[in-house]
C-alpha cells in the first residue's frame, strides 16, 4: 500500500467538502459537507500514525477530531432549530442581518 | 493485493457517495449517502489497523449523528418531499474552487509522497492496542482530553440553552 492512496482519498473528500459548504443553501446539508472535511482529516491522521509505525497519538487525535465533531454537529443543529423557529427557513443566504 | 483491492472498492463507494451528499436534491437521500462515506470511513481505518478507532467511528457517527441529521431535518422541514432550491445562486463558484483545491494538493502530495510506502515490511504490520491509545490520552495528552471534557460540557448546556422554548 502506498501511503498517498490514502492522503489522495482524504484530499477528493476535502475537496468534495468543500464544494458543499460553498454551494449549498440549507444549513443542514452544509453541516454535512464540515462532516465530510472532518473525516478526510482523520483519514489523513491515520495514514500517517500507521507510516509512523502504529503511533498512538494519531489514534488519540483521530478519537479526539471524532469527539469535537459530534459536539459540532450538537450545537450547529441546535442553531438550525433555533435559527428554524423564528424564520420557517434554514436558508443561509437569508441570514443577512449582520451584512453591512 | 486484497488490502489494495479492499482500499480502491471502498474509496470508490465514499467517492460516489461523498458527490451524491452535495449534490442531491433530497436532505434526507445526503443523510443517508453520508451514512455511505462514514461506513467508507470505518473501512478504511480498519485498512489502516486502527480497530478502535473504527467501532469508535460506527458507533458515533453512523450512531449519533446521523441520526442527529435526520432528527434536524425532520424538525426543520414540513415536507420531506423533492427541494428545489437546496443550492445558492451562484453555486456554480464552488466547482473551481474545489478544483483548484484539488489540483493544488494532489499536486503537493504526488510531489511530496510520491511511491512512498505506508508499511515496509508487510509481514509486520505495526499493531496499535487499545492499551497503548488509553495510554496515550491517560498521560501525554490528558490537557486536550480534559479541553475535550470542558468541550463536551459546553455543548450539553449551550444545546440545552439554544433549543429551550422561552
Amino acid at each position: 500500500m502506498l501511503i498517498n492512496q490514502f492522503l489522495l482519498l482524504g484530499a477528493v473528500l476535502f475537496s468534495i467538502g468543500v464544494y458543499g459548504v460553498i454551494a449549498r443553501k440549507n444549513a443542514v446539508l452544509v453541516l454535512m459537507s464540515v462532516e465530510l472535511i472532518l473525516n478526510s482529516v482523520n483519514i489523513n491522521i491515520l495514514a500517517f500514525a500507521l507510516r509512523n509505525g502504529g503511533d498512538p497519538a494519531g489514534h488519540t487525535f483521530a478519537l479526539y477530531i471524532i469527539a469535537v465533531a459530534a459536539a459540532e454537529v450538537g450545537v450547529g443543529l441546535a442553531l438550525v432549530i433555533l435559527v428554524y423557529r423564528n424564520r420557517r427557513s434554514i436558508s443561509l443566504d437569508e441570514l443577512s442581518e449582520m451584512k453591512g | 493485493m486484497a488490502q489494495n483491492i479492499a482500499f480502491g472498492t471502498v474509496a470508490l463507494l465514499m467517492i460516489v457517495g461523498a458527490v451524491r451528499v452535495v449534490t442531491t436534491k433530497n436532505v434526507v437521500h445526503a443523510a443517508l449517502w453520508l451514512v455511505v462515506v462514514l461506513s467508507g470511513a470505518a473501512a478504511q481505518y480498519l485498512i489502516l489497523s486502527a480497530e478502535f478507532v473504527a467501532i469508535t467511528q460506527v458507533l458515533v457517527y453512523i450512531g449519533a449523528v446521523t441520526v442527529l441529521f435526520l432528527f434536524g431535518t425532520m424538525l426543520t422541514r414540513a415536507q420531506l418531499g423533492k427541494a428545489i432550491d437546496l443550492n445558492n445562486k451562484n453555486w456554480a463558484l464552488g466547482i473551481p474552487v474545489a478544483v483548484l483545491l484539488l489540483g493544488t494538493l494532489v499536486y503537493a502530495l504526488v510531489d511530496t509522497f510520491g511511491d512512498d510506502k505506508l508499511i515496509n515490511d508487510p509481514k509486520d504490520v505495526p499493531q496499535v492496542s487499545t492499551l497503548q491509545i488509553s495510554d496515550s490520552v491517560f498521560s501525554p495528552y490528558l490537557i486536550p482530553f480534559w479541553a475535550l471534557s470542558f468541550v463536551l460540557l459546553a455543548v450539553l448546556v449551550g444545546a440545552i440553552v439554544l433549543s429551550r422554548k422561552d
